[in-house]
C-alpha cells in the first residue's frame, strides 16, 4: 500500500478546483482491515470520482496526536475533508452502498451541483 | 498447595490506590483496586462525573498519580469550567502536565458504519495521553455514549473487554462510569467487564427532600463497609462519612464542666455535667431551652473551648440579639473563634444530609462542646425511628470525640412531659425538663433535673429566672400552700417577712416590759436599801448612844459611889439598871 505524502491539516493551498474531493483514510498500521479499507475506498473513487479525488492515509501508529483532531476512536475511519461538510465513515468500506450514502456522493450529479452552487 | 498459598497471599495484599475522597478512602480500607478498574453507576445527577474527577485531581495534586480523563460527554473547556467552582483547576494541572482530558466526540448521526472496524482510534488516543504526562489513573466518563453512538454492539463489547484488558495490562487504576439500569447496574451492562470494584451513587428524592447516597456494591479482594453510606457534595467536593453506629466502647471522662449557671451545677451534684456526656433540655415554647444552651455555650467559651452552635430555628444574629437582652454577648466569642454558627433550615436536606454535614462541621472546627437547637424540628424531614437512628449515631459520634452535647427538644403543652417526641431520652445522660409553672393569673418557669447519670443531683424544682443579668436559678417557695413560684412566691415571702417583724417587735415589746418591770423592781429594792441603810445607821446611832448613856451612868455611879464610898457590891446593883434602860 502507498501512502500518500502527508498534508498539512488544513489544505488552504490546495482550492485550484472546487470538485476535488479530499478524503483523509486514517488506520492504525497495515493490517488486512486497513490494506481492505484502502483498496475499497479506491475502487468507489475510480468508479465515482475518476480524477477528482485525492486520497491522504494517515498511520494513527506514527502519528498517534492527530487522533484527536478529527475524534478518531473506530479505525479505519475514512474522513470527507471536502467538499464541506466533513463526513465522517468507519468500518473498512466493504459496504459500497452505505459508502456513497456516508460520502453523499450524489452532489456530483448535476442538479445537486445546482443546489450547491445556489 | 505452595501455589494456592502464594494465589492467597497476592488477594490479601491487595494494592489500593487511595482517591483523597474525605470517607471514601477509610469506607473501602484504602481506596480503590490499584492498577484495575473500577465501575462507578449511577443515574443521571448522581455525582458520577465528580466523583471520577476528584479521583483524578486529588490523585494529580495529593499522591503525585497524574490522570488522563477521557470524556464522552463533556468537552475540555466545560469541565474546567464546571469545576473550578469546586476548586479544582483543572487547566492549571493539565499545564503542569499532571491531567490530560481528552473529550471523544461521538455522534451516530455523524457516522456511517460501512464495515468491519475496531476502537484502536481509542486506544491510540489513550495511550498517547498516558505516556505523554505518565499516567497511572484513567476515567472513562462514560463509555456507554459508544452504545448509543455505535450500531454494531458485537464489536463494541469485543473491543471493550479488550479495553478493560488493555487497562489492566497497563497497570492503570481506572474509573469507569455507567448510568445505572432498570435490570442491571448498568444500562449497558458494564458490569460485565469490570469485575473488581463496583460503585454505586444514587441520587434519592423522598417527600421533597434529597439524599445522595454511596454503596460499594462488590470489591472482590477486599472488606469494604456494605452499608449505604450517605455523602455530601459541596465547595471541597464529595466527602463520604461512614456513619454508621460506632458502638459502645469509647473512653469516658470523670472531667466535670460548668453548664454556666452556677445554681445549676450546684443541683448537679455541685460540679456541673460531665465532660463528653450528651444532656437534653425539653420544656414548651418559651421556657428557656435556647436561654440554657446560650449560657452552655458562653462558659465553654470563657474556658476558652471551641463550641458549635447548631440551630434549626433561628438566625445567628437573632440567638445573638436575643441572648444581649440576658445578658450573654455571644458576638465577642464569634469574633475570637471560639463561637461558630451553623444554622441551617431542617428541610434543607435529608436526615442523613444533616447528620452528614453536622460531621463535617464537627472534624472542620473541632469543638469542644455542641448546641443543638432544637432537634424537634427534625421531625419535619423524617420518621421518628429515622429521628432516632440519626442521633443515636450524632450521640456517639460525640461521645467518641469527647464533645459535650447539648440538644433543646420542644415539647408541646399537654404531652406528658416525660417523654421526648423523638424517644430519645434513653440516650442522654442528662436531662433538664423545664416547666411552666401557670398560678396567680402569670406563668414562670420551673426547672427540674429529671436524670442525670452517674451523680447524685438536686430532686428540687427550682424556679429558673432570666432577666439582664442573667439566668439564675432560685429555690421554690416550699410552704404550707404548696409550691409557689413568680409573683406568688416573693408576695408569700413579703407576707412572711412582715410577719416575721411583726412577731420580732413585738418580742421586743415584751422584753422591753420585763425590762422596765425589772428596772421598777430594782428602783424598789433601791428604796428599801436606803431606808435599811437608815434604820441601820440609826440603830447603830442608838446603840452607839446608849452604851455612851450607859458608860456615862456608870461613870456617874462610880463617881457617886467613890463620892459615897461605897462597898464592892455597888457594880452588881448597876446591872439590872441597864437591863431596864434598853
Amino acid at each position: 500500500m502507498k501512502v500518500a505524502p502527508r498534508q498539512k491539516k488544513k489544505p488552504v493551498t490546495k482550492v485550484p478546483d472546487k470538485d476535488v474531493w479530499i478524503l483523509r483514510l486514517y488506520v492504525a498500521g497495515q493490517t488486512a482491515r486497513s490494506v481492505a479499507a484502502f483498496a475499497n475506498l479506491k475502487e468507489i473513487c475510480e468508479e465515482h470520482l475518476a480524477g477528482k479525488y485525492r486520497i491522504e492515509i494517515i498511520d494513527l501508529f506514527r502519528n498517534p496526536t492527530l487522533a484527536k483532531g478529527d475524534q478518531i476512536f473506530a479505525l479505519p475511519t475514512l474522513v470527507r475533508q471536502l467538499p464541506p461538510p466533513v463526513k465522517k465513515l468507519i468500518g473498512d468500506l466493504a459496504n459500497a452502498e452505505r459508502v456513497l450514502v456516508g460520502l453523499d456522493m450524489k452532489p456530483i450529479s448535476k442538479a445537486a451541483e445546482k443546489a450547491r452552487k445556489r | 498447595m505452595p501455589k494456592k498459598r502464594v494465589v492467597r497471599s497476592v488477594v490479601t495484599s491487595l494494592a489500593k490506590c487511595p482517591t483523597g475522597i474525605r470517607g471514601f478512602d477509610e469506607l473501602s480500607i484504602g481506596g480503590l483496586p490499584k492498577g484495575r478498574p473500577s465501575l462507578l453507576c449511577g443515574g443521571p445527577g448522581c455525582g458520577k462525573t465528580l466523583f471520577a474527577m476528584e479521583f483524578l485531581a486529588r490523585g494529580a495534586m495529593q499522591f503525585n498519580e497524574p490522570g488522563v480523563y477521557m470524556s464522552f460527554e463533556e468537552t475540555a473547556p466545560d469541565l474546567a469550567r464546571n469545576f473550578l467552582s469546586l476548586g479544582i483547576d483543572i487547566n492549571d494541572l493539565i499545564r503542569h502536565g499532571k491531567m490530560a482530558v481528552d473529550y471523544v466526540h461521538v455522534d451516530r448521526s455523524e457516522i456511517e458504519e460501512t464495515g468491519e472496524y475496531d476502537l484502536e482510534g481509542l486506544f491510540i488516543r489513550l495511550s498517547n495521553a498516558i505516556n505523554t504526562i505518565g499516567a497511572k489513573r484513567v476515567v472513562l466518563d462514560t463509555l456507554e455514549v459508544l452504545f448509543s453512538g455505535l450500531s454494531n454492539t458485537g464489536i463494541l463489547r469485543a473491543e471493550l473487554r479488550r479495553l478493560f484488558k488493555w487497562l489492566k495490562d497497563k497497570g492503570m487504576t481506572a474509573v469507569v462510569t455507567g448510568e445505572s439500569g432498570e435490570h442491571s447496574l448498568t444500562r449497558y451492562g458494564l458490569e460485565e467487564y469490570v469485575a473488581d470494584c463496583v460503585i454505586l451513587l444514587d441520587f434519592r428524592v423522598k417527600e421533597q427532600i434529597s439524599t445522595r447516597r454511596l454503596r460499594i456494591v462488590k470489591y472482590r479482594g477486599s472488606s469494604h463497609g456494605a452499608d449505604e453510606y450517605p455523602f455530601l457534595i459541596d465547595r471541597d467536593g464529595i466527602s463520604v462519612l461512614p456513619i454508621s453506629s460506632l458502638g459502645l466502647n469509647y473512653a469516658v471522662s470523670r472531667q466535670r464542666i460548668s453548664s454556666g449557671i452556677p445554681r445549676l451545677d450546684e443541683m448537679l451534684g455541685g460540679r456541673g455535667f460531665y465532660r463528653g456526656s450528651t444532656v437534653l433540655v425539653s420544656g414548651s415554647a418559651g421556657t428557656g431551652k435556647s436561654s440554657i444552651s446560650s449560657c452552655f455555650v458562653d462558659a465553654a467559651c470563657r474556658r476558652d473551648e471551641r463550641a458549635l452552635y447548631v440551630t434549626f430555628e433561628e438566625s445567628p444574629e437573632q440567638i445573638a440579639r436575643n441572648m444581649k437582652s440576658i445578658g450573654l454577648d455571644l458576638d465577642r466569642w464569634v469574633k475570637k473563634g471560639v463561637l461558630r454558627y451553623y444554622a441551617v433550615r431542617p428541610s434543607y436536606c435529608g436526615l442523613e444530609m444533616h447528620l452528614v454535614a453536622l460531621y463535617h462541621r464537627i472534624i472542620e472546627f473541632n469543638p469542644k462542646v455542641m448546641v443543638i437547637d432544637p432537634i424537634s424540628n427534625l421531625g419535619t424531614v423524617g420518621s421518628k425511628t429515622e429521628i432516632k437512628s440519626m442521633l443515636t449515631r450524632l450521640i456517639d459520634y460525640l461521645k467518641m470525640k469527647r464533645i459535650t452535647g447539648m440538644m433543646t427538644d420542644l415539647t408541646h403543652s399537654g404531652d406528658p412531659s416525660e417523654k421526648t417526641s423523638e424517644d430519645i431520652s434513653s440516650l442522654v445522660d442528662t436531662w433538664l425538663l423545664l416547666r411552666d409553672i401557670e398560678l396567680g393569673g402569670e406563668r414562670n418557669r420551673g426547672m427540674y433535673i429529671l436524670k442525670s447519670r452517674g451523680m447524685a443531683h438536686s430532686n428540687q424544682i427550682r424556679e429558673f429566672i432570666m432577666s439582664n443579668k442573667g439566668v439564675d436559678l432560685v429555690d421554690v417557695y416550699l410552704g404550707p400552700a404548696g409550691v409557689l413560684t413568680g409573683s406568688a412566691r416573693s408576695a408569700l415571702e413579703a407576707k412572711e417577712k412582715a410577719e416575721e417583724v411583726v412577731s420580732r417587735n413585738r418580742a421586743r415589746r415584751r422584753i422591753r416590759e420585763q425590762e422596765q418591770k425589772r428596772k421598777a423592781l430594782e428602783a424598789q429594792i433601791a428604796v428599801l436599801q436606803s431606808e435599811l441603810d437608815v434604820a441601820v445607821g440609826e440603830e447603830e446611832a442608838m446603840t452607839d448612844e446608849e452604851k455612851k448613856r450607859l458608860n456615862g451612868l456608870t461613870r456617874e455611879r462610880d463617881d457617886m459611889a467613890r463620892m459615897r464610898k461605897a462597898n464592892g457590891n455597888s457594880g452588881k446593883r448597876g446591872k439590872p439598871k441597864e437591863g431596864r434602860q434598853k
